[in-house]
């Protein structure tokens, strides 16, 4: 980690490292590297998506009534919550480049602080999830499925739900598993995500990223817009299309 | 301290080099903000009206509402990728890394889901 800010290289910037050209070159490699990382992350969720997509279809019925637990004003809350984060990170990596030390930390706060809400919004889901037992293989009752009257919050919503067969009824708990696992897998990157803008909050205080450096803001940014779009398909596929 | 700066501005990445690491602007975020904030206002409306569903054959139909759902979350996939990844105005190799990875994606998603959905034909 040997920085080179001596007068022997004054034509380049002290953040350059030995085995680059130039700093562009430093910066397009990173950033390669970032993306080849974000793909493997793709590649991890995508066969989350894809266990789901196949179960989907198997077990159809229970998949249905068992995405009809969800809150879709909860989900879409969570969905605005992480968007309006993600252009917040944005605007941070715009206020690096800008140089503008006030904002960049004003804007990783807030990012912060939506980071935090989202969870706290997915802490509420999962708690009602634990009260009316629908965790899977933990705290598990399918009751709701085999008698949806039995669970009138739920029923008085979707009043068509048959009762399903025991058999039928069984499969919504790979629903609730699959369930947890993704979202818990997309919350286990937030909670990632806060940690390292809180340790960005507190280097960018001191005043780095803003003296032309931005390559870790720029990369942390990909990954935190990544786990956006992680969102963006989990909240239609989880929430939304069960009604139709 | 004023000579070296004076020098990266000149070869650093700001000034010369806008190309290559353009700094987009706030007003280009705040409307892919808008975008995409309209465009989860109109899949969770979506999903309230029933759009029908494609007979193609026994056993095999398509829903319209997961596939609105789907494609409403691509185009506001392509929209945090290239405005807030910045990939609308990143070098061809980082264009070209995004699409070899979904393309490899795809094909690996695709292919499953083939192989899965035509093993027992109209049977689930």
């Amino acid at each position: 980690m040997a920085e080179t800010g001596d007068t022997h290289h004054g034509e380049h910037p002290h953040y350059q490292r030995h085995h680059f050209e130039t700093v562009e070159q430093q910066f397009d490699a990173t950033n390669f590297a970032m993306w080849l990382f974000l793909l493997t992350e793709i590649m991890f969720f995508g066969g989350l998506f894809t266990a789901y997509l196949i179960l989907r279809n198997w077990y159809y019925p229970a998949f249905v009534e068992a995405s009809h637990q969800l809150n879709i004003g909860w989900g879409t809350a969570n969905t605005a919550v992480l968007i309006i984060s993600s252009f917040t990170m944005a605007m941070g990596v715009w206020s690096a480049e800008m140089r503008k030390k006030g904002l960049l930390v004003l804007f990783l706060v807030i990012t912060f602080i939506l980071g935090l809400a989202f969870l706290g919004i997915k802490s509420i889901e999962y708690s009602e999830k634990w009260e009316k037992h629908h965790v899977p293989g933990l705290h598990w009752n399918e009751s709701s499925f085999l008698n949806p009257a039995s669970d009138p919050e739920v029923h008085s919503k979707y009043p068509q739900d048959k009762p399903l067969a025991a058999d039928m009824a069984g499969k919504t708990e790979l629903y609730f598993f699959l369930y947890f696992a993704m979202t818990g897998m997309h919350a286990l990157h937030m909670i990632i995500g806060i940690c390292i803008l809180g340790y960005m909050i507190y280097r960018a205080r001191a005043g780095a990223y803003t003296t032309g450096h931005v390559t870790f803001v720029e990369n942390f940014g990909l990954y935190w817009h990544f786990v956006d779009i992680v969102w963006i398909f989990l909240f239609p596929l989880l929430y939304l299309i069960s009604r139709y | 301290m004023s000579e070296e700066s004076t020098e990266l501005d000149q070869h650093g990445q700001h000034e010369e080099h806008s190309h290559e690491h353009h700094i987009v602007s706030p007003f280009v975020y705040l409307s892919i903000l808008l975008a995409l904030l309209v465009a989860t206002g109109l899949t969770v409306w979506a999903s309230f009206i029933d759009l029908g569903e494609w007979y193609i054959a026994p056993g095999l139909t398509l829903f319209w509402n997961p596939v609105v759902a789907l494609a409403i979350a691509c185009t506001k996939m392509t929209l945090v990728i290239l405005f807030f990844m910045h990939v609308k105005y990143s070098s061809k190799l980082t264009m070209l890394t995004v699409g070899a990875g979904f393309f490899t994606f795809m094909a690996l998603i695709g292919m499953t889901l083939c192989d899965y959905f035509s093993r027992a034909w109209g049977r689930w």
